[in-house]
């Protein structure tokens, strides 16, 4: 199930969030690549190759880890922190037309 | 909360330096500005400072001490986040803001979804580095994470990528990695460093230079042997397997004729070729570039003191070859002195040549480094045409070969527009120095034969609702 494992640091505040409709706990102070992947085992589909992805660099380089809420708003998930309440959606698609109106290229 | 600037309009003849990037170099360049009576500007997308080797976790509850999350280097971590505290009141140290765009005296940055342009008059890029990788099959795989990302999840998160990792490709991060994680609890399946044990070997001299680094690289070794740890060299990944995520490496051992394939159980594999510098915002601002053959990439150039080709335009730490922290802290603090001296300030030039001399002595230590740890050059030879190079684009490595073939494409420029690769979300940051060797071999010359993928704005994605001032200016 999960991909990460927590092995430090748990003693920190509990945050409730959606996971795919579900309710699900985070830490304060995880990513949302965290809370999602101590939850689960990824983020998001690719578009093109219509396999799971999960994230690679943690560091805002590969931008594999762009993420949707129920909302439809977008968010890089290793780079925003878990909020108490958000809505999260680990199956979406990352549709051609996003891609291009985000990076305008 | 980070207050406004008091003025968007630099005043005539005032200074106004702007610092990109809060990790070693970027931290000691602005102590010494300071220090000379400047309240220089400091940008940096993480929400705290400390850069790649010394961040911080985030705030909410993380107890562990600076022992426990830096290790041998708590004591230099200590002393840099210590610096940055007493730093606060005297830098506009701006944390959680990209920036995106760099033009010539201006950037523009997004901080919390919304875009701000500021003028400066000099600026330093301490940019830093990430991880180098090159495809191969099973790489996008959910479970297969760089070695730096796999740091970061265990140091700014407190979690392990998996319960029995693999480690995977060469650099100092894979053995340091493989110990942390060890100590942290979870199994280590083995390290498959990409390195020849003779190569190793023979580099070890060179790295005598530097007798501290080399006795905590060689403690890191000998730990994890006497953990029982298989450390394996002259391994070559093969796929990484797994139905949705990862479930094994299989590897090629370094046996005569391509040696054996083997596999090896695990739910993770980190993954690192070294580093490759984060050069987008000095290719905006205009600055010439290079090939260096020791990074086997095109990197801005400076003299040793940091300026670039572009007045006012300095280059300080990884982000402008990789030399590790150490060195890092020495060049921005060299830079800083540059930038006063240019602009006419008063400035310590005994402490300038006290640190050209500390300097001249990382290039020699560079070298050791890279030999010790070579870039794997036969790679391109060994991917298959369906492999994937490009993971935001989903371009395969058969598509680039191709238009290289059919002679479309003899610079990667072109390969990019022709193919999509290096277009999609990361800028080619993943996929830059596969391309350019795959191609390279195509076109029958050496990756420094086939240019230089170019950097355009945004230099990372931005949400739609904030690309105003961009959009107008790209259609
Ligand atoms: C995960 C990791 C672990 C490492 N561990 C070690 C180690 O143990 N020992 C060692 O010697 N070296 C290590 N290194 C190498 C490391 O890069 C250097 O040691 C050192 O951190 C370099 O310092 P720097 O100031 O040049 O850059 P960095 O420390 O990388 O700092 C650069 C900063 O610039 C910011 N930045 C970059 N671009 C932008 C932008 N466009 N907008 C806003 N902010 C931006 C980044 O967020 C980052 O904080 C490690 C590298 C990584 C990636
Ligand atoms: S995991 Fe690479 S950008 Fe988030």
């Amino acid at each position: 199930m999960a991909l990460l494992q927590r092995v430090a640091e748990q003693g920190r505040r509990v945050v409730r969030f959606t996971l795919d409709g579900r309710p699900a706990e985070a830490l304060e102070g995880d990513t949302i690549l965290t809370a999602m992947l101590t939850n689960g085992d990824q983020l998001r589909r690719s578009e093109f190759a219509d396999s799971p992805r999960a994230g690679f660099c943690l560091m805002g380089a590969c931008q594999d880890c762009w993420v949707r809420t129920e909302e439809g708003e977008r968010l890089r998930a290793c780079g925003t922190f878990i909020a108490e309440g958000l809505r999260l959606v680990s199956a979406s698609e990352w549709a051609a037309e996003a891609a291009s109106g985000e990076s305008a290229s | 909360m980070t207050a406004p600037f008091q003025s968007s309009v630099i005043q005539p003849g005032a200074i106004q330096p702007v610092i990109v990037g809060a990790g070693p170099a970027g931290v000691r360049a602005a102590e010494r500005l300071v220090a000379a009576g400047l309240r220089p500007l400091m940008i940096d997308e993480a929400a705290r400072g400390g850069g790649q080797i010394y961040r911080q976790p985030p705030d909410g509850g993380f107890t562990r001490s600076k022992a426990a999350l830096y290790g041998f280097e708590a004591a230099k971590a200590d002393a840099l986040h210590r610096t940055l505290d007493g730093l606060r009141d005297r830098v506009d140290h701006r944390p959680r803001t990209l920036v995106w765009n760099c033009e010539e005296s201006a950037l523009d940055l997004l901080c919390d979804g919304r875009t701000e342009t500021v003028p400066f008059t000099h600026l330093i890029l301490a940019t830093g580095a990430t991880d180098r990788v090159l495809p191969f099959p099973g790489w996008t795989l959910p479970g297969v994470f760089t070695l730096g990302g796999s740091q970061v999840a265990l140091k700014f998160q407190g979690c392990t990528v998996g319960k029995r990792v693999a480690f995977l490709g060469t650099g100092p991060l894979l053995y340091l990695v493989a110990y942390q994680y060890l100590k942290a609890g979870v199994e280590v399946a083995g390290v498959f460093d990409t390195t020849p044990l003779p190569v190793q070997a023979r580099a070890l001299s060179g790295m005598l230079r530097d007798p501290v680094t080399l006795a905590k690289g060689l403690w890191y070794v000998g730990w994890l042997r006497a953990h029982g740890v298989p450390i394996h060299n002259g391994a070559r990944p093969v796929r990484v397997e797994g139905d949705g995520r990862v479930s094994a490496l299989v590897w090629r051992d370094a046996g005569q004729a391509g040696g054996r394939e083997m596999r090896v159980d695990c739910d993770a594999v980190a993954y690192g070729l070294g580093l490759r510098s984060e050069t987008q915002l000095a290719d905006l601002a205009g600055c010439r570039f290079r090939f260096d053959a020791m990074d086997r990439a095109w990197l801005p150039e400076r003299d040793a003191a940091g300026r670039s080709s572009v007045a006012g335009v300095y280059v300080a730490g990884d982000g402008g070859g990789v030399a590790g922290a150490d060195a890092a802290e020495l060049a921005g603090e060299r830079a800083a002195l540059a930038l006063l001296e240019d602009a006419g300030l008063p400035f310590d030039a005994g402490r300038a040549t006290a640190l050209d001399r500390r300097l001249s002595r990382v290039a020699a230590f560079r070298r050791a480094l890279s030999a010790a740890f070579p870039f794997p050059a036969d790679w391109a030879d060994s991917i298959a045409d369906d492999t994937m190079i490009c993971r935001c684009e989903g371009v395969a490595a058969g598509t680039l070969r191709a238009v290289a073939v059919n002679s479309q494409a003899r610079e990667i420029n072109r390969a990019k527009a022709l193919t999509r690769l290096g277009m999609g979300r990361c800028q080619g940051r993943m996929c830059a120095a596969a391309a350019t060797e795959l191609l390279a071999r195509a076109l029958g010359t050496g990756p420094d034969g086939v240019g230089r993928l170019r950097a355009q704005p945004p230099i990372k994605p931005l949400p739609v609702s904030a690309t105003p001032r961009f959009e107008a200016a790209a259609s």
